[in-house]
């Protein structure tokens, strides 16, 4: 788990996918759920769905529990917290420097 | 999840007047806070230092991309690349574009900045840490800078 920290983040890239993005979107609304439930009400196969599952388990948005014999997922905010924090540092930046611009070029 | 940040912004001056200030070497350095060596020529790599109080020891560095007069103006780098001892050239850069729009009024000013996707996540933790370290200062700075003169 801690090994993949190291890796460069892909969780734009992972979340950059109408399926995965629908599949965090399931997982939002709090508890933990099977492959069989969120498959259940999309056109995708189970082996579709988990390979999805998989690539939001490698950038740790979502993380398994196993529960018996199913596993069930459940969603991780925090790398989509950092990143939204990230962006809102940029953006900030980026408001000041056009400030800047904006009395330089007016006055 | 979006994987850019857009901005818009009227400014109340001409296109062309804008189009000077972000093209123009030492013009762009005055508001942007930059020290730079030379003018911007497209594909080239343009090469100066941050002039921001307390962050001069920081090197800016920027491929400049597009110059279609008073339209579009892009570069890529790479934000926050502020270690000196880090070689950052490896890594894939974000790609910053002003767009410029006549209006009735002045100018409208549309800058994205988009290719996050690709930030290594060390990176974004620099950024935390530098932003704790000094924004305080950095946002009285500005202050200061961009209040009316007496």
């Amino acid at each position: 788990m801690t090994a993949n920290r190291q890796a460069p983040a892909t969780v734009f890239a992972a979340l950059g996918d109408k399926t995965r993005l629908l599949l965090v979107a399931k997982l939002c609304r709090g508890q933990p759920r099977s492959i069989s439930q969120l498959t259940a009400g999309s056109r995708l196969t189970r082996q579709a769905i988990t390979k999805h599952l998989r690539v939001l388990e490698r950038v740790e948005i979502v993380h398994s529990v196993r529960t018996g014999r199913e596993s069930r997922f459940e969603l991780d905010p925090e790398p989509m917290e950092e990143i939204k924090k990230y962006l809102d540092l940029v953006s900030k930046q980026w408001d000041q420097a056009l400030s800047r611009l904006k009395s330089f070029v007016e006055r | 999840m979006a994987d850019r940040i857009e901005k818009r912004i009227e400014l109340k001056a001409p296109v062309s007047r804008v189009w000077r200030a972000l093209t123009d070497h030492r013009e762009f350095g005055e508001w942007f806070r930059v020290k730079l060596d030379g003018p911007f020529v497209p594909g080239q790599m343009s090469r100066g230092h941050i002039t921001h109080p307390g962050y001069e020891h920081v090197r800016w560095e920027a491929v400049v991309q597009k110059m279609e007069p008073e339209r579009l103006f892009s570069f890529t780098w790479h934000p926050y690349g502020i270690d000196p001892k880090i070689d950052y050239s490896q890594e894939t850069p974000t790609l910053v574009e002003f767009h410029l729009e006549k209006t009735a009024t002045g100018t409208l000013l549309l800058l994205t900045e988009s290719g996050f996707d690709k930030i290594p996540s060390e990176r974004r933790a620099e950024a935390f840490r530098m932003n704790e370290g000094g924004w305080t200062q950095q946002m009285k700075n500005i202050e200061s800078y961009v209040a009316p003169k007496p």
